[in-house]
């Protein structure tokens, strides 16, 4: 029995399959119910009561606008590109799942523990631009292409910083495997170990980066309501938007992840004597959520040149200039070699 | 087969495809999808070779990136490709017999491919069991430093080039200062008057 | 090991310094207003450098052999920043009127002579491509710099695409020696590639060639030259037709000699071939030209047929006679720019030919020094300069028993005689016009008139160049 799973190809995919189905069937329902916590979290923020009819506190609301979802009929609007216009909804989700296989959620639970790990997240998620342009285009509309091309611009310059401050952090690790990044973030002094202090500008640049990345408010001029109707997804209703949706909602989520392994030690406990373990993962990124949310319930709008402004002329200069003082840092070992954790990482 | 070369075949068949499809799409959009396609395998190709960090590079720079930007222009012009290709069909005669002559010149070299005797020792060992993005960089910043500086040099004409071929300085509009907007005194930018009833300012 | 090796470049990385100094400089002081300072600054940098190239001595090579300081290379570099030198300095004005000087000019000129530094010391396929990119890369900017002018940034655009078409055959040439001999040193071209070449290696030698025939306009590669000469503003013409010429042909030594001296006959019929057709194509299409700036490009194109020859004899004096050729052509050149540049009427710059009718009459001097650097041009009359030029590389030919070449060679030079000679006689024979201005400043006069002085006066020994060029080749070919 043993040796079908690991000496046939059936079994091997067999076994691969039933890994990546237990990753994504508890994120797609953590999704549905982060999807509620945002809605909840906005109607406090404006003194609502939010969704409170499907089920108890409306729990189930999610579950209701997914049904609402796929029963609905497909539109295409006339002119459009038919393959393309389907192509982009489904390429949006599709990324933003597999960026999910090296995402390690306890020290060895991953799906795919490969060297280059944050490298392929950095990469998938500057494919997730693709969704957004072909979707803006081929609906052949002017609001849908108008937001396609703002988010093509935002999210290509925010790529920019996002990457030199990850250059920093595999400069402090010496490795690019996320759970190498992790375990270099364990330390004595519990949640002081991790690279939130020794990085700590750079967590506040990074959060804000991956707002734009992922055209949440105040950057989500993409598909400003108040000017584009809904960008680049006015053409799209019933299944290709709630594809649209899940993929934009997992981007978010992918990029908690992202902060909480960076930045705020993945697994690892804050108080030293507690036992690690994927709990403070789920914490970790459940609160970097909360933060997400209270972001788009708070700030205005960033106008489109105030946007690629922040971008161009205020974060890639801090990160450039963060790398390189990151690399003296390190290289000199500074403060006992709090930014030359080498050893952990090989 | 073994899963690899099916994978190899995969990832070769959809290149191709890529690259050809690339040529012959009329619509240039979906060219440029083509040629994604393409990056796409050819990062898959990197991968099989065991080469992951160019694979990744791969990705990032030229899909992520370099393809954005394809498509960002391809989607503003308004060209008409048609009277294009009318033009290019008048020299195709000419080209493909060019073409031809020059395929069939290169069949003939490729066909007597060999390395020249002594050749496998002057090819570079590989850094013993290194991961290749370590062997990579050793590399790079090592042996190779002096080129690595001098694609720094070109990358700065080139943003030199950018920057005098295009900025104009705009002397009609009105800009944004940001910090004089941040430091601006609420106490001396407003004025609070006690209007009597009746009277006015 | 790396201290050693940067010791080398040394030079190289004083001038990229410099330059990377003056961008910062010229962006956060005045902008265009410091313009004119840096360009004198750029010039007198880029003389200093070549001052304290030429006091080296010695074989010193870095990085693993894929870079070479020789006699060779320093001859070259000193020759190319002199003149780089001289250009800029000399073209300062006429741009500052004209409105174009901006602060980037200097910096992309020294950043382009830097590039021409490492194309004639790379001692490898990939410093010599990058070497070449920074050139060129370079040159396609200043080309466009009138940006404002459809012309020059036509010029810019087909220059660009060209290039870069050349590049590739370049680097397809690259690739496929690197791939028949699996290595990219020359050193380790030559081994590999014994007394006979492969057919691959072959094919890999001539897209080569190709490429540098195209970086060094020879006829059938040609096509860009006179319409970037053209286009281009009128500084950036005398730069392109002088530094980068010498850079280019001097690479084209290094590769062949260095990286295939054991296979001279497989290169010496294609450099032989080009050498001819070059030398036809600029004398017979030069015939029909009225504008000044494009016969001074077919002027380029037959020139770069007569240095060729120098090379396809393939022994070392014919590097030596090409070496010879180059300095006395670039310095003909930058006088004959010198006077380019001052040929204007109420103050808009003129190119065409007519211009010059009766132009002895009016400023005999300059129309004397014209007619000295014409007739050297020429080079068909005894007592100037030029004349040796061409006489050194038709001796290298037949010596190398390629006595068709020099026949050849002499047939072309009688046929582009002609045209120089036809703006003398308009000098003093043509019919009476309005006169050109009596424009230009003190620089151009003097750049002007000692580049007449040099043609004359060097006819007693060359200023002693001869042993050094010797030397040079000697370096290069063993």
């Amino acid at each position: 029995m043993v040796e079908f799973f690991t000496e046939t190809y059936l079994g091997i995919v067999l076994v691969i399959l039933g890994q990546s189905l237990l990753v994504l069937i508890p994120l797609l329902l953590a999704l549905a119910f982060l999807m509620y916590a945002d809605r909840k979290v906005w109607a406090a923020v404006q003194m609502r009561r939010g969704p409170n009819v499907v089920g108890t506190f409306g729990l189930l609301q999610s579950f209701a606008d997914f049904l609402k979802y796929i029963v609905k009929e497909i539109i295409v609007p006339a002119g459009a590109d038919r393959f393309v216009f389907f192509l982009a909804p489904m390429l949006s989700f599709v990324l933003a799942v597999i960026a999910w296989a090296v995402i390690p959620f306890n020290d060895g639970w991953v799906l795919s523990d490969i060297n280059v790990a944050i490298l392929y997240v950095f990469a998938v998620s500057s494919l997730e631009v693709y969704g957004v342009i072909m979707g803006g285009w081929a609906s052949n509309s002017k609001y849908p292409f108008l937001g396609s091309l703002r988010s093509a611009a935002q999210m290509i310059s925010y790529e920019v910083s996002i990457g030199l401050i990850i250059i920093g952090v595999i400069i402090s690790t010496g490795s690019m495997n996320l759970s190498d990044i992790v375990r270099a973030q364990d330390g004595d002094y519990g949640l002081f170990s991790w690279y939130w202090v020794a990085h700590f500008p750079m967590l506040f640049l990074f959060f804000i980066s991956a707002l734009a990345e992922t055209n949440r408010p105040p950057f989500d001029l993409p598909e400003a309501e108040s000017e584009l109707v809904a960008g680049y997804q006015v053409e799209y209703s019933s299944t290709p938007f709630l594809l649209f949706m899940i993929g934009e909602l997992m981007a978010v989520v992918l990029m908690c992840a992202l902060v909480s392994l960076l930045f705020l030690g993945g697994w690892l406990s804050p108080i030293p004597g507690l036992p690690d373990g994927v709990l403070w993962m789920v914490l970790k990124m459940v609160f970097v959520f909360f933060i997400f949310a209270m972001v788009k319930a708070i700030t205005p709008r960033y106008r489109y040149d105030q946007l690629m402004r922040l971008g161009w002329k205020v974060f890639l200069p801090m990160s450039l200039g963060w790398v390189v003082i990151v690399a003296f840092l390190a290289k000199f070992e500074v403060l006992g070699g709090a930014w030359a954790r080498w050893a952990i990482g090989g | 087969m073994t899963a690899v070369v099916f994978v190899f075949y995969l990832f070769a068949v959809s290149t191709l495809l890529g690259g050809l499809m690339t040529v012959l799409s009329r619509n240039p959009v979906h060219s440029v999808l083509w040629l994604i396609l393409a990056f796409l395998s050819s990062a898959g190709l990197f991968v099989l070779l065991g080469a992951e960090f160019v694979a990744m590079l791969l990705m990032i720079v030229y899909i992520g990136a370099v393809a954005v930007l394809f498509l960002f222009v391809v989607m503003m012009l308004d060209i008409d490709f048609a009277e294009l290709k009318a033009e290019m069909a008048k020299y195709m005669p000419l080209a493909l017999l060019i073409g031809v002559v020059i395929l069939m010149q290169l069949a003939l070299a490729l066909g007597v491919w060999g390395f020249d005797a002594g050749a496998a020792e002057r090819i570079a060992a590989p850094k013993g069991d290194m991961e290749n993005t370590r062997a990579l960089g050793m590399i790079l910043y090592d042996q190779y430093f002096l080129v690595f500086q001098l694609s720094g040099l070109i990358l700065l004409v080139a943003m030199i080039g950018a920057i005098v071929l295009t900025l104009r300085h705009r002397t009609d509009i009105k800009r944004q200062d940001v910090l004089a907007q941040m430091f601006r005194d609420p106490a001396k930018a407003m004025e609070l008057k006690d209007v009597k009833p009746g009277q006015g300012l | 090991m790396i201290a050693q090796d940067l010791q080398v470049i040394l030079p190289e990385i004083a001038l990229a310094v410099y330059a990377i100094v003056a961008l910062l400089a010229g962006v956060y002081t005045g902008k265009d207003k410091s313009a004119a300072m840096i360009v004198w600054i750029t010039a007198a940098v880029m003389a200093v450098i070549g001052l304290w190239i030429a006091t080296g001595s010695g074989t010193n090579a870095a990085f693993g052999g894929s870079f070479v300081d020789d006699s060779f290379a320093r001859f070259c570099k000193v020759i190319i920043l002199f003149s780089g030198a001289v250009v800029l300095v000399m073209t300062q004005d006429y741009m500052a009127r004209r409105g174009i000087l901006r602060f980037e000019y200097p910096v992309l000129v020294a950043l382009a002579t830097v590039g021409m530094m490492f194309m004639v010391s790379a001692e490898d396929l990939l410093v010599l491509y990058m070497g070449l990119e920074l050139q060129s890369l370079s040159l396609y900017v200043v080309t466009s710099l009138r940006r404002d002018s459809v012309k020059s940034t036509e010029a810019g655009l087909k220059y660009f695409i060209l290039g870069a078409l050349s590049s590739g055959m370049l680097l397809y040439g690259a690739s496929l020696t690197y791939g028949y001999t699996g290595t990219i040193l020359f050193s380790g071209i030559i081994e590999a590639a014994g007394d006979d070449v492969s057919i691959g290696l072959l094919f890999g030698l001539v897209f080569l060639i190709a490429g540098f025939a195209f970086k060094v306009s020879a006829a059938p590669f040609h096509m860009w030259t006179p319409d970037v000469y053209e286009g281009a503003p009128t500084p950036v013409t005398a730069f392109l037709s002088t530094a980068p010429k010498m850079a280019a042909l001097a690479l084209m030594a290094r590769v062949l000699h260095e990286g295939f001296g054991g296979v001279i006959s497989d290169w010496q019929q294609i450099l032989a071939f080009l050498s001819v057709l070059s030398m036809f194509v600029g004398a017979i299409a030069a015939i029909g030209q009225t504008n000044i700036k494009r016969l001074m490009a077919y002027s380029s194109i037959s020139h770069m047929g007569f240095a060729l020859m120098g090379l396809a004899a393939g022994t070392t004096f014919g590097v030596e006679a090409m070496l010879i050729y180059m300095v006395i052509y670039i310095t003909m050149n930058v006088g004959m720019f010198a006077f380019i540049l001052s040929m204007e009427k109420d103050g808009v710059p003129v190119t065409d030919i007519g211009a010059l009718h009766m132009y002895s009459k009016h400023e005999p001097l300059r129309a004397l020094a014209l007619l000295v650097l014409l007739f050297s041009l020429a080079g068909v009359a005894a007592p100037m300069l030029g004349f040796f030029g061409k006489f050194y590389v038709l001796r290298a030919a037949v010596e190398a028993g390629m006595t068709w070449l020099a026949v050849a060679g002499v047939i072309a030079a009688v046929i582009g005689a002609f045209y120089y000679i036809r703006i003398v006689y308009y000098m003093y024979f043509g019919q009476d016009r309005e006169p050109l201005d009596a424009g230009g400043g003190p620089i151009l006069w003097v750049v002007l008139m000692g580049s007449a002085l040099i043609m004359i006066v060097g006819v007693i020994n060359m200023f002693g160049m001869e042993p050094v060029a010797a030397a040079a080749a000697a370096a290069l070919v063993n």
